[in-house]
């Protein structure tokens, strides 16, 4: 059962393409780890995915799932760090979906939310203002939140880059109870071992797809070679592509 | 003594009442804008928009006079025209917001003091750049209180969302279109407000009882909703004690008020709890844990 398909997509910025000619499917439930090279359009088909970006040619199918639906970690939080807010309130964020504007939140949404922040180890930091986190222990707030979300599908952009050893094992744990819980996990990662331990998918891009499937016939060293021979700049002087569009 | 100085002006004086209660009622709307204007960085386009109302008011004054109304509504429909031209020429163009704003405000404010030159006398031209609390009347009261009254509903509708577009706007658009809406809503409070504290402390000043209450109160709180109250608090102390100044002093008004919340940023700079000068000159002794 295909969660996600991917027809013929191609994602990009001014008419150059970031993602080229993917063609695939996510099955629902499945545990896949997006590998490539800085510049291999990771971030790019995340964003494609859900709904921040839309295609240069091709569809993605999400099975009737709304794109809002779908949990999304970026690499790069835009968060304002200096805004006067503590982490239980950015926690209780994720429960956007469910409460709306106005909803109101319940005790039984504290004990979620209070759940959430225990989840990632972060109990007794409920009332500390966002601007006196770390690095880690911004991540954990931000998986906390994404815990709440409650979501069948979860994307999350280089979930690990600039974290400590400890802090990414515990948030593995939680990448693995999700996947125990049968959602959708993607994970764009860089850490090939790590992906190799953890995933049982692997999807390896370099602006074209070059391998997908199971990650120990993926990750093979002459298709990381492969990957790695890709250009990352656009080219200029490109003409329009002449592949047949479906 | 007590009496006579502090509530013998008020008591006795039914302009002063009024110029109170006007104040009050300021004190209750601006500041909360305000503080998400200081929070996102926006305190200069606060004021670029206050120059803005101006031609608005200026053509309204043209038509009908000193009418509150048409001044008002002229003051508005400048207010949002510039917000969105300048938002405008921003994306179709090269240049920045910041600089477009400029640009839309500086000849607004030139218009608007051209048009009251030519219409009215001096004494107007004063009464638009710096507005005259004590003249204010009952319509113009109702007008400054329902303003302060809509703008704390509508802040109280967009809260969350505007918030969240404050804190996170990424994690806002993945869940929600609300984002744009409570931006836009935001901005009319922005003018909604700029155009209630026209009246009693004119174009120039009118800002100032959003942004300086709100800077009060970054030394004072470090959650949002007692930086708002701090920021009311110190909006109405400061209405209460400028009045009060100008009154037995024999100043203008409207800038004895804001002169006060100068006063009072002064000592929350240097004593305030958060971050003030004093505690980063000489700090207490660090803590266990």
């Amino acid at each position: 059962m295909a969660q996600l398909r991917f027809r013929n997509l191609t994602l990009g910025y001014e008419r150059h393409p970031a993602v080229h000619h993917l063609d695939g499917e996510v099955a629902a439930g499945a545990l896949v780890a997006v590998v490539g090279p800085n510049g291999a359009g990771k971030s790019t088909l995340f964003k494609g995915i859900v709904g921040a970006l839309k295609p240069l040619a091709g569809a993605i199918e999400r099975d009737g799932l709304n794109p809002r639906d779908i949990a999304y970690l970026p690499q790069v939080a835009e968060i304002d760090r200096s805004f006067p807010i503590n982490v239980y309130d950015v926690v209780a964020m994720g429960l956007w979906r469910a409460k709306g504007a106005f909803g109101g939140i319940g005790g039984k949404d504290h004990q979620a939310i209070e759940a959430a922040i225990a989840a990632v180890g972060l109990t007794g930091f409920e009332r500390r203002s966002i601007g006196t986190l770390s690095g880690g222990q911004m991540q954990r707030l931000l998986f906390a939140r994404l815990l709440l979300q409650d979501a069948r599908v979860i994307v999350l952009d280089e979930p690990f880059t600039a974290i400590d050893a400890k802090t990414a094992a515990d948030l593995l744990e939680l990448v693995r109870k999700w996947h125990g819980e049968r959602r959708t996990v993607l994970a764009a990662l860089h850490d090939i071992d790590l992906v190799r331990a953890n995933f049982p998918q692997a999807l390896l891009l370099a602006r074209e797809p070059v391998a997908w499937g199971a990650t120990g016939e993926v990750l093979t060293a002459d298709n990381l070679a492969k990957a790695r021979r890709m250009c990352e700049a656009f080219d200029e002087y490109a003409e329009a592509c002449v592949v047949a569009a479906e | 003594m007590f009496y006579a100085v502090f509530i013998a002006p008020f008591a006795e004086f039914e302009f002063m009442r009024r110029a109170l209660v006007g104040s009050l009622a300021l004190a209750l709307g601006a500041p909360p804008v305000g503080v998400f204007l200081m929070l996102r960085r926006m305190s200069l386009i606060g004021d670029a928009m206050a120059h803005a109302i101006l031609p608005g008011a200026a053509i309204g004054f043209l038509l009908a006079g000193l009418s509150l109304f048409a001044m008002a509504g002229g003051g508005l429909i400048a207010g949002f025209l510039i917000a969105l031209g300048a938002g405008l020429i921003a994306r179709a163009t090269e240049l920045k917001e910041d600089a477009s704003l400029a640009a839309f405000f500086l000849v607004a404010l030139a218009l608007g003091v051209t048009i009251v030159s030519v219409k009215g006398s001096n004494v107007d031209l004063m009464h638009f750049l710096f507005g005259s609390v004590l003249a204010v009347d009952d319509l113009t009261l109702m007008l400054i209180v329902g303003i302060s009254s809509l703008s704390l509903v509508v802040l109280a509708l967009i809260w969350r969302p505007l918030v969240l577009e404050c804190v996170d706007p990424g994690f806002l658009r993945s869940v929600s279109r609300a984002g744009a809406p409570a931006h836009i809503a935001f901005l009319a409070l922005v003018v909604l407000n700029l155009v209630g504290g026209f009246q009693a402390l004119g174009t120039l000043l009118a800002v100032g009882v959003m942004i300086l209450p709100a800077v009060i109160s970054r030394f004072c709180a470090r959650d949002i909703t007692a930086m708002i109250g701090v920021a009311v608090a110190s909006a109405a102390i400061c209405g209460y004690a400028g009045l009060l100044v100008s009154f037995h002093a024999n100043l203008p008004s409207g800038p004895t008020i804001i002169l006060a919340a100068g006063a009072l940023y002064a000592v929350s700079v240097l004593f305030g709890p958060v971050g003030g000068l004093l505690w980063l000159a000489w700090p207490r002794r660090h803590l266990e844990a």
